[in-house]
């Protein structure tokens, strides 16, 4: 994308001088919560003694606070931002997202939390090593961890730095870097001095900020409608300019057979994902039981299935309030639709629009931040505990050593998301998100579903699945319009893609099982009984439970 | 918010003997734990998917079924979008009940069983 293309939207979005009108404000909230998580973090970092604490908050959080933290560590940009984007400018077709979004959790819910919660202790790797041997799972599963994370980091990164350079209009090269490097560096403050109960608050503390947010703005919508909201989708639909079809499926996805596919794919692998992604995995250690661990997974339904509602309303609401051009202007996947909701909301030229505006900024740049800090700690974890601690010291490292590692583990990986981030800054990352969620279900979801509940299961299997699921997913992406060959390509002057789908779950997540079913089943290896048993009756009924 | 006890020592001082794993794994009472388990949790499981993929298919390639209005400027489509909320939040909680009633009493005496045997 050329640098003037870039620099227009910025330009017309907060016309009207109002980018620089608002900046003192929007700045002010940003520093007023970017410094109350940083008193978190030092008060956390002072608790954090040993690895429970680092890795798992010291497994003291109840089910509810770990609820909240769990919303405030899966709900993301794209979900806040990117679905009331998606429904501001295609109607319909936007709100299917947040569905497969909540759906996944009854995967989480049914099959997932619990048992992990009662077999592992700090990672994902835990629980898919338990029976196997350790080394070559361990390491896959580390890879796997550390593949997903940064995928999705990289999405909330690039997305940072648009969304709040747009919203401090801020055009100039360094000034977007600026941005990207200062989410970095804040993300490696909360998880190297807070651990994991530093960002478990900070996440707790985005999540009330993000419903609050969330509520305040659908609140004012449906008062605007007299809270009818036939009235309000009639009136979105006339000023979309697309009638009818605006409420309707197939604005997005409809276009063509391959977009129908598209979207199957990704049907599949939003709903399978969820329960695959290594960041949402270790937040059920933090609490006490696997009860505790239901209880997480139902607050969190509950909550981020009210919240995709009012996506519903803010998404419609910017539809029905603002001009689709204005939207498109500002940017063109419809990413400021809600600050700009907010913005007339409160009344395009008064204060109050000016105040509305700031504060759902900040909440976005929140939403931003409590993210990538879970997504650091998750792949730092593993980095430490299934990599170093396993891997490379074969066990014996002292719990000292394992939380340093860990540590140095999360600047590195910050370093590299910061340089990954602003060499990135204008390529249209969005995909990543997808990506990681197809990754999630292709490699990691059949592995752990074979590892809890098929007494053959064996160490090729969860090799084969691990990775045959990553390189599937990865590979299809690689050749697929999101990489290259489509205006909204990474790169979109060059043509390498043969593979006709922006998402590859459709093909990735039925290779992922299959692996692990045909390596089993071809190796000659004896699967381990002993410890199949030991961790059947640990993850049922939570027997010796850390 | 301190953990009150030594992390590494709890777990291996408490676990029981692979032998015990393995008797415990065979024995009826277990049995029956992971029976209602299974029975409840896989086909719960399957019927959501089937119930989410329908609703992903018919967006797909019903269009013109999704777009019947109900009430007003509500359409099928809409109240089908809804209909997943709904259906999500009461297996949740039918999920949840069912646990507390049916898998918990059972898991928590072989729990116990087990802990103060070892």
């Amino acid at each position: 994308m050329s640098p003037a293309a870039h620099l227009s939207p910025t330009h017309t979005l907060l016309a009207a001088g109002e980018a620089s009108e608002h900046r003192p404000l929007i700045i002010t909230l940003f520093a007023v919560f970017v410094a109350a998580t940083l008193v978190i973090t030092v008060w956390a970092g002072r608790q954090t003694k040993d690895a429970a604490d680092f890795y798992a908050g010291g497994r003291q959080f109840t089910g509810f606070q770990n609820g909240l933290a769990v919303s405030g560590d899966y709900m993301s940009a794209a979900s806040f931002l990117g679905i009331a984007g998606a429904i501001a400018l295609f109607g319909y077709d936007g709100f299917l997202y947040s569905i497969g979004f909540l759906v996944a959790w009854l995967v989480a819910l049914l099959l997932v939390a619990e048992p992990l919660r009662n077999s592992g202790r700090y990672t994902m790797g835990d629980v898919l090593a338990y029976r196997m041997r350790q080394r070559p799972v361990r390491t896959a599963a580390g890879v796997s961890t550390i593949v997903v994370s940064i995928f999705y980091l990289l999405a909330q990164m690039a997305g940072a730095g648009v969304l709040v350079s747009l919203l401090l209009g801020i055009t100039s090269d360094g000034g977007k870097i600026g941005i990207v490097a200062l989410v970095g560096v804040l993300m490696i403050v909360y998880v190297t001095i807070g651990g994991m109960k530093g960002t478990t608050w900070v996440q707790m503390v985005k999540a009330v900020l993000l419903i609050i947010g969330a509520l305040l703005l659908t609140f004012l919508v449906l008062i605007k409608f007299n809270f009818n909201v036939s009235e309000l989708l009639g009136r979105a639909a006339d000023n979309s300019g697309k009638g009818a079809a605006f409420l309707e499926p197939g604005l997005k996805y409809g276009a063509t057979g391959t977009s129908k596919l598209d979207f199957l794919s990704l049907g599949i692998a939003l709903v399978l994902g969820t329960a695959g992604l290594p960041h949402i995995l270790i937040r059920f250690y933090t609490v006490p039981t696997a009860k505790a661990a239901r209880k997480s997974v139902l607050w969190a339904i509950g909550l981020i299935g009210v919240f995709y509602l009012m996506t519903l309303a803010l998404g419609f609401g910017a539809a029905a309030l603002i001009k689709p051009a204005e939207i498109i202007a500002s940017n063109k996947a419809g990413n400021t639709a809600a600050p700009l909701l907010a913005l007339h909301l409160g009344g395009v030229d008064s204060n109050w629009g000016a105040i509305l505006l700031a504060t759902i900024s900040a909440v976005a740049f929140a939403t931003i931040l409590a993210v990538v800090a879970g997504l650091t700690l998750a792949s730092s974890s593993s980095f430490a505990h299934d990599i170093y601690a396993n891997v490379i010291k074969k066990g014996r490292a002292t719990e000292k050593q394992e939380i340093n590692a860990a540590r140095y583990a999360t600047v590195g990986i910050g370093a590299v998301s910061i340089v990954l981030g602003a060499l990135s800054r204008d390529l249209n990352v969005a995909g990543l998100v997808a990506l990681a969620f197809a990754v999630a279900a292709s490699a990691n979801l059949p592995t752990l579903l074979y590892s809890l509940f098929w007494k053959r299961f064996t160490t090729a299997g969860a090799l084969w699945s691990i990775y045959g699921g990553l390189v599937t997913a990865v590979g299809l992406v690689l050749f697929s319009p999101v990489v290259s060959g489509a205006p909204t390509s990474m790169f979109p002057d060059v043509d390498f893609h043969w593979f006709p789908l922006e998402n590859p779950g459709l093909i990735s997540i039925p290779v992922g099982f299959l692996l692990g079913a045909l390596g089993t089943l071809l190796s000659k290896e004896v699967p381990d009984a002993g410890k199949y048993a030991e961790l059947e009756v640990r993850s049922l009924t939570g027997t010796g439970a850390h | 918010m301190a953990t009150e006890t030594p992390p590494p020592s709890r777990h291996s001082a408490s676990l029981p003997s692979p032998e015990e794993f393995a008797e415990e794994q065979r024995s009826a009472e277990f049995g029956e734990l992971r029976r209602s388990y299974r029975s409840f949790a896989f086909p719960l499981t399957l019927a959501f998917i089937a119930w989410y993929l329908l609703y992903v298919l018919l967006s797909n390639y019903a269009g013109g079924f999704m777009g019947t209005k109900v009430v007003g400027n509500i359409n099928v489509a809409l109240v089908l979008g809804l209909a997943q909320f709904l259906s999500t939040f009461l297996i949740a909680w039918w999920y949840a009940r069912h646990a507390a009633a049916k898998f918990d009493p059972k898991a928590e005496a072989i729990k116990s069983r087990m802990e103060g045997g070892a």
